[in-house]
């Protein structure tokens, strides 16, 4: 069974209705037409130039261009993790924190995935490698983003109780001990929840998508399983990870919460 | 833990310019100034808690050569404002906190029972004292232990300190206001004037 085409007439009605939508926004004075219209506007040009994009690498096919297609999502995604945070690491840190942990969870798991679970000819297949990453990323950015964000607002709003564990003789892993936990925590419940309501509530995209072009519900369930629990794994560790190094950058080799190292976001 | 002698060698941070002072077990050293004049970044900086300048000594043995959580077990800062982070009072305490100096502040046995959301700021105070005394310490750096308090528990505090002082032989730097407590508890009086640590001769506070 081949997919029904998409015109782009077809498309651009769906764009009008959205365009009826920031209308009604901005009469009701909601304040979001124009964060609305600017979105909108980028999922269009974006998903065209990544579809132009992908058709490209999926002729090539070399190891080389789907590693450098991966790295430049990794460092977008990076990008992303640091505009999300209210009050961040300064100095570069808020973005190789982030990176960092986004590169050894994702693209490890995505590797392991490739390697063992999935087993595509060769296991670099872009097919499968690129959109496997692609999810992992996106989701483990989201955790990443979250997981930062209660840390360093977390410790700065309970900084004088961080302070006064350092008083009574507590090293700095357990002053901020619970903030760190707190924080992970944060991250990890969106994939979590996620999971929970993965077909009940949702029928997870990529599953949909599947089904659509044609593949018998009961593979595509698989891959979508696979996914929700790779994802599941990949931005919890990747939660983890950045939320252990954020609380290492807090305190300074004396054990001192180094509140000078993070900085509020211009608005 | 054994008495200590402690030793402020060209400490110096942005608010105040290198001093020096050396305090034998059981002296307290009052410091006074105006609000700002960075009287509790001095503790702070004592405490290890920022970066400073010079060196701290409990007798010969330097701040930087202990880890910064043991060099806190020894020298324990007590903060104008006691933060809580559990339910209870009483699980902020060591384990084997037997209730001392709870009736000696006019505070009933049953105060380590109590909630902490439902502390009044003076009895965060005085509770918040007794747990910096309830782990062990060998120099008391104290930030306006009684500003939140009434007259007649300022004499209990004050009562309750000298004791435990001359009783351990800690060293101790007390952050104070009020002239009339200075000379109550005072062997040392010193001043922040324009950045610098000044001695406070009879007569002029």
């Amino acid at each position: 069974m081949g997919v029904i085409e998409i015109s782009w007439w077809q498309l651009s009605l769906a764009f009008g209705l959205v365009l009826l939508l920031a209308l009604l926004a901005w009469l009701a004075r909601l304040g979001v037409s124009r964060s609305l219209l600017i979105a909108s506007v980028r999922t269009v040009v974006q998903l065209f130039l990544i579809g132009l994009v992908l058709e490209l690498l999926f002729s090539v096919g070399t190891l080389l261009w789907v590693s450098v297609l991966a790295v430049a999502m990794l460092l977008l995604a990076g990008r992303e993790v640091m505009a999300r945070q209210q009050r961040r690491f300064s100095g570069g840190w808020a973005y190789s924190i982030g990176t960092a942990a986004m590169f050894v969870s994702s693209f490890s798991i995505a590797v392991i995935t490739l390697l063992v679970l999935v087993g595509p000819d060769p296991w670099y297949r872009p097919q499968y490698a690129i959109p496997l990453l692609g999810m992992l990323l996106g989701n483990t950015m989201t955790g990443v983003a979250l997981g930062l964000d209660r840390l360093t607002e977390g410790a700065w709003q309970q900084r004088a109780q961080i302070e006064n564990r350092l008083m009574l003789g507590q090293n700095w892993k357990q002053a901020l001990g619970p903030i760190q936990r707190e924080a992970m925590r944060a991250g990890m419940i969106p994939s979590i929840n996620a999971m929970a309501a993965a077909g009940i509530i949702s029928l997870p995209g990529m599953m949909t998508g599947q089904i659509l072009a044609g593949t018998a519900p009961a593979l595509a369930v698989k891959y979508q399983i696979l996914i929700m629990l790779i994802i599941t794994l990949g931005s919890g560790l990747g939660v983890m990870l950045a939320v252990l190094a954020g609380g290492w950058r807090l305190f300074d080799q004396r054990q001192r919460l180094r509140m000078d190292r993070l900085e509020m976001r211009a608005r | 833990m054994p008495p200590v002698t402690l030793h402020l060698k060209q400490v110096a941070n942005a608010l105040i310019e290198p001093f020096d002072l050396s305090l034998e077990p059981g002296r307290i050293c009052c410091i006074s100034g105006a609000s700002g004049s960075g009287k509790s970044r001095l503790l702070r900086a004592v405490a290890d808690l920022e970066p400073h300048a010079g060196a701290v000594l409990l007798d010969d043995l330097e701040q930087q050569r202990l880890p910064a959580d043991q060099w806190r077990q020894r020298v324990r800062l007590v903060p104008a404002e006691s933060q809580w982070w559990f339910d209870r009072v009483g699980e902020h305490f060591p384990a084997h906190y037997d209730g001392a100096g709870l009736e000696a502040l006019g505070l009933p046995a049953q105060a380590l029972e109590w909630q902490v959301s439902r502390l009044s700021s003076g009895e965060k105070q005085r509770l918040g004292l007794l747990r910096a005394l309830a782990f062990p310490l060998q120099v008391l750096l104290l930030d306006e232990p009684c500003a939140n308090l009434d007259g007649e528990a300022t004499r209990r505090v004050e009562a309750l300190l000298l004791a435990r002082i001359r009783a351990e032989g800690w060293p101790v730097i007390w952050v104070a206001h009020d002239p009339a407590q200075i000379r109550r508890v005072a062997d040392y009086r010193f001043q922040i004037k324009q950045k610098r640590l000044v001695e406070v001769t009879d007569g002029c506070d």
